[in-house]
């Protein structure tokens, strides 16, 4: 039976405002080293330099979205070798999976971009505003002068830093030094420009103001988690068993726990650990830092919040000892991302060494699949593309082995040779010509192998060539 | 902080709509608040993008948007800036010796790609989109090395501005086949043995006795277009008919056909239709298709 509700709560929740508290520890030093390392890196990749020779960029890292070619330092896709990227996506993916399924949500805890720039962002907030409670208490206030000037200055600190971030990311793809010339005095694309703001709106947005609403609400990440994790995902957790019933310290019967709030005032998610596991904690671990703090004063033994597996809870409330950290990692699911992982990663490897140098697609040309001559001959017209990766022009030989004898041509040429500009993609059209009578001439379709040579320089003359299969249609009578 | 309406009963519960239906109820994740904001800001977008751009249907035609956008005028602001960008280089290649064009790699880059762009669009119509023609119907081959006006750079342009047999260029090649059958000027027997000797000198089977009869026709009718050895003059288009390339086909049903009610393959002038660079781009890629003199 239903009971109509006079009252019914809200389908809507404004958002509640988190003040996360300063917390000391090893988890929250760990973090900051790695966002002194990960914007780091983000923010100095696009200067460095690497020589290529004059005709190619000196940026180590570069999408160069103009000219389509991708520079990793001594590493250049291009783009029909663009399942390089794709493996690394699928890399990346792996990645997730493994780490998830060991050790929970740690990508969102420590690396996520959203995390980071989050952290970035309340550091700068603890500086201008104070911490938890005077920040708690400017939120509360009334719009006096105090209040318009900290959040001005905390406003005008993280769009800079939002600024800054999108700046950043244009260097990827241009010339850094060029780009910022142009960018400071005014002579930049607009796209730059607009990318910039664009990026810094967002970050300015993202981790100023929806901070864990992005996590809870906007990625589908945390909704896909659940499905790499078991029992023996190592994850944060409360000892329950061991802090419950919470309450005074020195009451007999009571847990460990002493409802100090610490853990739930730092958390950046606003969420109480103590609750269990749930979708919106990220496992960043300040939790843990927070609670240990706490039990050192209290004299009693940390980990009352601790990195741990569910069956880890089970074992511990049983008295028995729980499985080692080892034994959670390395199980069959674990060692399968790794393998599928560590198995993209060779064949990319592989893939990489065995590039050939020189690269080339011979397509026979089919509308018409042959030409009769004057004379009689059967001539066929075929479309090559070679691509010069050198830094200077080069010049490539073709010859034909078959097993009747074929005439070989090139467009617009006497000579056998092909000129392909330094850096290029070279589209040229050679024949193969069958004499009048010939068997290949009167077969209908017969095998051909076409070898491409590269002469080299005169400094460093070509030792390589490739062989390409392709046919030769002739005429059935 | 803004108060909570329902307290959850215990840590981790969820609070519930007081909805129940046989004992099963209901649960209330509220969504938040700036999720239903995001909602109707967008709603206001897609009402703001109707009116600034063409979307009401009307009985006639639909509103035109506050923004008076049109997607034919952006394309034709675009063709116009396409046609600005490449006025240097089409420059260029009306200036430039036909001949040349092959030694200046930008010019002849340009010129094989805007020259495919216009055959395709106006060419392959009756050549083919691979330039094959179709014998057929007497579209000429354009791959091979057998041309009926030449096959240089010169008459290849020459033939693509002015056409061939037609009516509205007074420069355009011309050259007329008689109907050696229809208009009885040489009677069945005549043809019969004409056709037998063309079959002959074009290293086919055929019948000595009537080919030896055909060649005196050949000879007194024919040559003087064809050339007694029967190969050809370009300057009047008229075929070489030794060699193994046909305009209409080869065979005795085909060279009857062709004698008996001649061929007249009309070709438009170009110069009506396309600009002088576009005439030499299509002239280069037609000559660089592997039967260029």
């Amino acid at each position: 039976m239903s009971t109509p509700d006079t009252n019914p709560p809200s389908l809507y929740a404004a958002r509640e405002p988190i003040f996360p508290r300063r917390v000391y520890g090893k988890f929250r030093t760990l973090k900051w080293w790695l966002l002194a390392v990960m914007l780091g890196i983000y923010y100095v990749l696009p200067w460095i330099r690497w020589d290529r020779g004059p005709s190619l960029p000196d940026q180590a890292v570069l999408l160069d979205l103009g000219n389509r070619r991708f520079f990793f330092f001594m590493i250049e896709i291009w783009p029909h070798e663009f399942y390089f990227v794709a493996g690394l996506l699928i890399m990346a993916g792996l990645g997730l999976f493994l780490f998830t399924s060991a050790a929970g949500r740690i990508w969102c805890g420590y690396a996520c971009p959203q995390t980071v720039w989050t952290d970035l962002y309340i550091l700068v907030e603890r500086w201008i505003e104070g911490d938890r409670n005077a920040r708690i208490r400017l939120h509360r206030q009334a719009w006096n002068g105090e209040k318009i000037r900290k959040r001005a200055i905390k406003w005008t600190v993280w769009f800079l830093i939002g600024l800054a971030t999108g700046g950043a990311w244009v260097f990827y793809f241009t010339d850094a030094p060029t780009l910022m010339h142009n960018l400071l005095t005014g002579q930049a694309h607009p796209i730059a420009y607009t990318t910039m703001l664009i990026l810094a709106a967002t970050t300015f947005v993202f981790a100023g103001f929806a901070r864990e609403q992005m996590c809870i609400y906007a990625c589908p990440w945390p909704r896909i988690q659940a499905a790499m994790m078991d029992e023996d995902t190592i994850t944060i957790a409360y000892r329950e068993w061991r802090g419950e019933p919470r309450g005074k310290q020195d009451v007999a019967g009571n847990g460990d726990c002493i409802d100090c709030m610490a853990c739930v005032n730092v958390c950046p998610m606003g969420i109480d650990i103590r609750n269990g596991q749930q979708l919106a904690c990220i496992t960043c671990g300040l939790c843990i830092d927070a609670c240990n703090d706490m039990m050192d004063k209290i004299g009693k033994p940390r980990g009352l919040i601790g990195y741990l597996a569910l069956t880890d809870e089970k074992a511990e409330r049983e008295g028995k000892t729980p499985k080692s950290v080892w034994s959670h990692v390395f199980r069959p699911r674990t060692i399968l991302y790794t393998l599928l992982w560590g198995g993209v990663g060779v064949g990319l490897v592989v893939a990489l060494f065995l590039r050939s140098e020189i690269d080339v697609n011979i397509t026979p040309v089919r509308n018409p699949t042959y030409v009769m001559l004057s004379d009689g001959a059967i001539r066929n017209a075929y479309d090559i593309r070679l691509r010069n990766k050198h830094g200077e022009e080069r010049w490539y030989d073709i010859s034909v082995t078959s097993a009747e004898p074929l005439d070989v041509a090139v467009e617009g040429t006497q000579d056998l040779r092909i000129k392909v500009p330094a850096n290029e993609t070279y589209e040229a059209r050679f024949y193969l010509t069958a004499p009048a009578g010939s068997p290949a001439a009167k077969t209908g379709r017969s095998e051909v192998t076409v070898w491409i040579a590269d002469e080299g320089t005169a400094a460093q003359p070509g030792k390589e060539r490739v062989a390409k299969e392709t046919v030769f249609n002739g005429k059935e009578d | 902080m803004c108060a909570k309406k329902v307290t959850k009963a215990a840590p981790g519960q969820v609070e519930t709509t007081g909805h129940s239906w046989d004992g099963i109820e209901e649960y209330n994740n509220p969504l938040p608040r700036w999720w239903v904001w995001i909602l109707y800001a967008c709603i206001v977008w897609g009402i703001g993008y109707t009116i600034a751009y063409p979307a009401w249907p009307l009985i006639s035609g639909a509103t035109q948007g506050l923004l008076g956008q049109d997607s034919r005028i952006d394309s034709q602001k675009e063709y116009a800036e396409w046609d600005a960008k490449n006025g240097p280089i089409k420059a260029k290649l009306i200036a430039t010796d036909l001949n040349a064009i092959k030694d200046d790699p930008d010019l002849s880059a340009y010129a094989e790609r805007a020259g495919a762009a216009v055959f395709r669009t106006n060419c392959a119509q009756c050549h083919g989109a691979g330039a094959a023609g179709v014998q057929s119907l007497g579209y000429p081959n354009l791959l091979d090395d057998d041309w009926l006006w030449g096959g240089t750079m010169e008459d290849i342009h020459t033939t693509v501005t002015h056409g061939i047999r037609n009516t509205t260029d007074p420069e355009a090649r011309y050259s007329e086949m008689p109907k050696w059958g229809v208009d009885e000027l040489l009677d069945a027997t005549q043809i019969g043995d004409v056709v037998e000797y063309v079959l002959q000198i074009s290293g086919q089977e055929h019948d000595a006795a009537k080919a030896e009869a055909g060649k005196t026709v050949f000879v007194e009718n024919c040559a003087s277009c064809h050339t007694e050895a029967g190969t050809g003059d370009r300057t009047q288009g008229a075929p070489n008919l030794t060699d193994a390339v046909w305009l209409y086909g080869g065979s005795r049903e085909a060279v009857h056909q062709s004698v008996f009610y001649a061929r007249f393959g009309v070709m438009p002038n170009w110069n009506a239709r396309l600009s002088e660079d576009d005439i030499r781009a299509v002239s280069y890629y037609v000559h660089s298709r592997g039967g260029g003199e």
